[in-house]
């Protein structure tokens, strides 16, 4: 039999239904995979084995039972049944770590299950295990994480992006299907991009957060990793919907529809036919790699010449995105990321007897230096004098971003065509010293997360051999649309000669000389890290 | 806007309850001045009458009925505690009587 990664989630449903394999067999081999990269790539601080194939062992039942049953119980299971998935290492699962890239949270074990995992165990999924990303979500590269950075596939000394490296590069080097990550300001979206996969950042409320380590809270959504737009469709059907335990979580029904993106290249490309489509001159300015610009006009224009009307459109607002977002993402995490007191849970120093000393030593020691950055930043911007100067003037000019989307769908576009990020995988250390240029790599992304849209970054090509991500954006629940949308480009562009290309250094992952991402990052002078997370 | 000094930093980093170096205060204190000369660009707009946006999707006092649901039992709750009594309590450092107290 063909090498089972290779498949994609649908194709693995197909072949679970027939009986063709099982999903022990097919756990077990994504299984093999994952723990033979991971001293190259350090994308899982987490490999469930034990845990795995006893899920698995469980949806073989479940497929044997449907299939005895008869046709419609087996057409009743869900298509992720059986199918290896990841999550991000800030994801509740009972029983396991939830580190969240941080020292605070070593040793933490999740007393309860997030509604993420609760809804992927009653699709029958298979959880494979915890990917790294930078700590509490902070960063564009996944350096940030304390368990050390995440290598790209693509080229072993560049970084996967962030702040979900770890589930990027795992769906990328084939230990899995999919993945989940979230997304305050470009976190799927972003090393989505950089990895050559597709990652959705749905619309603000379509996914339940309990159980998630917080961040920034208006702004932080779950969403989908994937190898193509159907497999994304049927995670985000999977994990979507009201929640009682999640306030924010809204009562806008899940479209059955995410579960039937055509199959047929030729179907999914008709429904580009009369779709109008914006191109915002904004984010084609300063900054941008040409191959990038290239490559994404190149995809609109492939969009239009398949029935689609391109027009360019302004968000005139999108250059004070960067400041506004750097002033309210840092707010909530300062509010958030207060409850890392050393008291119910997680690194406690209680060297000196008293209270404040012993709480200014546990955060000292517990947060690395972009959290504790961004806590300054945000306390810095709520206290007493500049609270109207910061936080209240960014939350004007939110209402301002808003309004520029806002404008364009009362146009009547259909979607917003963008690059995902401005570069392609930059080199480890690159952006390190300077946080404002960290910063900028999620430029295009997070005007998104500010207006509470849904987004969906897809391949489209290369420049100087590393991926490029399309983005598309959308309404407020318009994900069918922009998956679709999503399909449509995969199906124009099916026998492009790039959708062929595998990873360029993925053959160098299994060789146990190749250097770590850990040992690399050392090579460069970076900061010593925590050591490996755990194992289960 | 702002030009933070050092003891700006410190000031911060005291309401933050984060212990910082010698190094970490001097670090930051030239990232901060950094990332905050960006926050600049934002006093060319004029907001006096722009209302400010909180939340992006309009859902108001969503509630759920007032009963008892299954919930974390003591022990559980209690499993990642750094400390804790035989009693089935969080142990904390006093906060009371002496030093700076709770503030």
């Amino acid at each position: 039999m063909a090498d089972l990664t290779r498949l994609n989630a649908h194709e693995m449903a197909e072949l679970l239904r027939r009986g063709g394999v099982s999903s022990q067999a097919l756990t077990e081999a994504h299984l093999v995979v994952a723990e033979r990269q991971n001293h190259a790539l350090n994308a899982w601080l987490a490999i469930y084995r034990v845990d795995a194939l006893a899920q698995a062992a469980a949806a073989d039942r479940r497929i044997a039972e449907a299939r005895h049953e008869g046709p419609a119980a087996l057409a009743a299971l869900h298509p992720l049944c059986g199918v290896p998935v990841a999550l991000k290492d800030l994801v509740a699962v009972k029983g396991g770590q939830a580190t969240a890239g941080s020292k605070i949270l070593a040793g933490y074990i999740a007393p309860f299950d997030s509604t993420v995992v609760a809804r992927l165990r009653s699709a029958g999924a298979v959880i494979l295990g915890k990917t790294n990303m930078d700590e509490f979500a902070m960063g564009s590269s996944t350096e940030h994480s304390a368990y050390g950075p995440t290598a790209n596939p693509w080229d072993l000394a560049r970084v996967p992006g962030g702040s979900s490296g770890g589930s990027a590069a795992a769906v990328a080097a084939y230990n899995t299907p999919l993945g989940i990550g979230t997304d305050t300001g470009g976190s799927i979206r972003q090393p989505a991009s950089l990895c050559g996969i597709v990652g959705m950042k749905p619309t603000y409320g379509r996914v339940s957060r309990y159980g998630i380590v917080a961040f920034a809270s208006s702004l932080d959504q779950i969403g989908p990793f994937a190898r193509d737009a159907r497999d994304a469709a049927a995670l985000l059907h999977a994990v979507s919907g009201r929640d009682e335990r999640d306030a924010t979580s809204a009562p806008v029904p899940v479209p059955a529809e995410l579960l039937a993106l055509p199959a047929s290249d030729d179907e999914a490309a008709s429904y580009l036919e009369g779709r109008r489509l914006a191109l915002p001159r904004e984010y084609f300015v300063e900054g941008m790699e040409p191959g990038v610009a290239a490559r994404v006009r190149e995809a609109v224009a492939a969009m239009e010449a398949a029935g689609a009307s391109v027009e360019e459109v302004s968000l005139p607002h999108t250059d004070y995105g960067l400041a506004t977002y750097y002033i309210i993402a840092p707010a909530e995490c300062s509010s958030n990321l207060a409850r890392y007191d050393g008291v119910k849970y997680g690194h406690a120093d209680r060297s000196s007897g008293e209270f404040i000393a012993d709480y200014l030593k546990t955060r000292g020691a517990g947060f690395g230096p972009e959290v504790k950055r961004r806590i300054m930043l945000g306390t810095y911007a709520l206290s007493a004098g500049y609270y109207d100067a910061y936080y209240l003037k960014a939350q004007k000019v939110r209402t301002l971003i808003k309004a520029d989307f806002d404008a364009v769908w009362a146009a009547g576009f259909d979607a917003i065509c963008a690059p995902t990020s401005p570069s392609v995988a930059f080199p480890f250390g690159a952006k390190m010293a300077d946080p404002v240029a960290m910063y900028l790599a999620d430029a295009c992304t997070l005007p998104v997360n500010m207006a509470g849209l849904p987004g969906v970054s897809i391949p489209a090509g290369l420049s100087d051999g590393l991926p490029v991500g399309l983005q598309i954006i959308g309404a407020p629940w318009s994900e069918l649309s922009m998956l679709r949308l999503a399909r449509a480009y995969e199906g124009i562009t099916a026998r492009a000669p790039w959708r062929d290309l595998e990873p360029a250094e993925l053959h160098l992952t299994d060789d146990p000389n190749t250097p770590s991402p850990i040992e690399r990052m050392e090579r460069l002078g970076g900061a010593p890290v925590a050591g490996p997370g755990g194992q289960a | 806007m702002a030009n933070l000094s050092r003891a700006d930093v410190e000031h911060v980093a005291h309401l933050a309850r984060l212990g910082l170096t010698e190094d970490e205060s001097a670090r930051l204190e030239g990232q901060l001045n950094h990332i905050l000369d960006q926050y600049t660009v934002l006093t060319k707009l004029d907001t006096e009458h722009i209302p400010p946006t909180a939340q992006t999707i309009e859902l108001a006092n969503i509630l759920r009925e007032d009963v008892v649901q299954p919930s974390l039992s003591a022990d559980e709750a209690l499993a990642n505690a750094p400390e804790r009594s035989d009693t089935g309590h969080f142990v904390v450092p006093a906060i009371l009587g002496g030093g700076e107290g709770g503030a």
